[in-house]
């Protein structure tokens, strides 16, 4: 074991760190308004749009990320007339070719998600709204997402550590994350075993974290499913009240 | 009897080990590892065949050496892990000799050399590159090298160039021309010859015998030579076949091979198929 080597490899691949960061949480960011937005499609009951967001996760979530990447990155520049359109700007960078295909795959993962949750909102809530006056987006904004929102959470959770293991997938593009520095460390030092075992320890820690998070965010939406405090209190004065007599 | 068979076991492996380097195997099939995407040198036919001047020159070299051949493909960026994990036996593969993959594996004299050079479309103002196809040796002209790349240099200003990561021209470049351009690395070399059809790269940097063979391509219409060509030093002794270290034996019967050819001239004509051009290393 070359200890040595071990923290080497470290010192190379931390650099990495906040690109890949950036990518996860930038492209699930924005795939989050996509994936609400196709979800509502989905459930709009209206034919065109309800055929549109089925036929956009047919295609996104039906092929490989590596080959959406592909064909973003090496195959739009093809065309002369992407090359000389205002997209080209965004498109010439790979940086923004793997946020642009990260984004549109998270959003057709994550609108099945969304999907779920806002299906799983009971209908005595909404009724219960409407009897209140809310209708429309009120209704929508303040009871529906929000119940949904917490009913997605944990699969939302996934799909973000997902993400996080997919930005891997960017390095083929020549751009230098966590992998794309430790696939050029290897082929520097011709030590994969050390190397490799450096990177996936560094996604573990990152996926770590992100799960406490989850984790957190879950308990703090959820006090229904708690026992109240307010009980637990009673409970304890009735102890010591029995203590005493 | 467990007993008595791991005795056996032992007494076999104890037999083997003596007997090992007295009696060094006699080769009677080589495996060969390349690319097949390095073209002149190595390459893959549609039909999934492989065609190239090092396959003709291995031909050649089996013949000589009185083995037989089998050639197996692995990508570029794990050819040298795979020939230290047993996959083949010996690398041919378009790979120079440089000092820092000597360190880990064994090479033969080298078989060719074609220099690097940088290839830029043709409409670009990097054509006028200066010194174009002057050849600069690092090694044995340091100085003029030195000179011709600081001629170079300001051209490069604010520009990008692409190249195959961990290839010998990626690490020229970072030494010599990183302080003024972005490097953009790539795994394939046919992944920057698309960047830089599309603008995204503004040079690459390859072989010669690559850059001159990739701009037939039609696909890469508009694709040219540019600036001098260099070679040595860090940049390698030039393509040799590399070996797990240790493997004496072979290394003995292909400089062996690679001698004869070289003298009698067989590599220069399969040089001019294939590269139109002499590549021998003399």
């Amino acid at each position: 074991m070359d200890m040595q080597f071990f923290w080497e490899s470290l010192v190379t691949l931390i650099p990495g760190i906040p690109l890949t960061l950036q990518l996860a949480f930038l492209s699930t960011f924005l795939g989050a308004f996509i994936a609400l937005g196709l979800a509502m499609m989905r459930l709009s009951g209206i034919r065109p749009l309800d055929w549109f967001a089925r036929g956009y996760l047919f295609v996104f979530r039906g092929s490989p990320l590596l080959v959406q990447l592909f064909l973003i990155y090496y195959g739009l520049s093809q065309f002369p007339a992407v090359r000389h359109s205002f997209a080209w700007t965004f498109l010439r960078d790979p940086y923004w070719c793997a946020i642009i295909a990260l984004t549109l795959n998270t959003a057709a993962y994550a609108s099945e998600v969304i999907r779920g949750g806002l299906l799983s909102v009971p209908h005595g809530q909404v009724e219960a709204a409407r009897a209140c006056g809310m209708s429309g987006f009120k209704l929508f904004r303040r009871i529906v997402l929000p119940l949904a929102i917490r009913q997605a959470l944990p699969a939302y959770g996934t799909e973000l550590i997902l993400m996080v293991k997919a930005t891997s997938l960017a390095s083929i593009i020549t751009i230098m994350e966590i992998t794309g520095l430790a696939a050029k460390l290897v082929s520097e030092t011709y030590r994969v075993i050390e190397v490799f075992v450096v990177a996936g320890a560094i996604y573990l820690a990152i996926n770590f974290i992100l799960t406490r998070i989850i984790m957190a965010f879950e308990y703090k939406l959820t006090p229904h499913l708690r026992e109240p405090r307010i009980t637990k209190v009673l409970a304890l004065e009735n102890e010591s009240a029995g203590e005493i007599s | 009897m467990k007993v008595w068979t791991r005795l056996l076991g032992v007494a076999m492996t104890a037999a083997m080990l003596v007997a090992g380097p007295a009696m060094a195997k006699e080769w009677k099939t080589v495996k060969l590892g390349t690319e097949g995407a390095f073209p002149p040198w190595n390459s893959t036919k549609a039909d999934g065949t492989l065609e190239g001047f090092e396959i003709d020159l291995a031909n050649i070299l089996c013949e000589r050496m009185d083995v037989k051949c089998e050639w197996v493909v692995q990508s570029w960026k794990g050819i040298i892990p795979a020939l230290n994990a047993g996959k083949f036996d010996v690398i041919m593969s378009g790979m120079s000799a440089t000092a820092k993959r000597a360190e880990v594996i064994d090479f033969s004299i080298p078989y060719g050399s074609t220099g690097q050079t940088f290839g830029v479309l043709s409409d670009s103002e990097l054509v006028d590159l200066p010194l174009k196809g002057t050849v600069f040796p690092l090694a044995s002209k340091p100085e003029e090298a030195k000179k011709a790349i600081e001629e170079i240099k300001p051209m490069f200003e604010g520009k990008i160039i692409g190249v195959q990561s961990s290839a010998i021209a990626e690490r020229f470049l970072q030494e010599n021309l990183a302080d003024v351009a972005e490097i953009r690395e790539y795994g394939k070399t046919q992944e920057h010859d698309l960047d830089l059809m599309s603008g995204r790269v503004d040079a690459i940097m390859a072989s010669t015998a690559y850059i001159s063979t990739a701009m037939k391509d039609p696909a890469n219409e508009g694709m040219v030579l540019a600036g001098p060509r260099f070679q040595g030093g860090i940049l390698g002794k030039g393509s040799s076949i590399g070996m797990r270290k240790g493997s004496d034996d072979l290394k003995a019967m292909f400089d062996k091979a690679i001698a004869s050819a070289r003298d009698d001239g067989t590599i220069k004509d399969l040089s001019i198929k294939w590269f139109g051009f002499d590549v021998t290393v003399y």
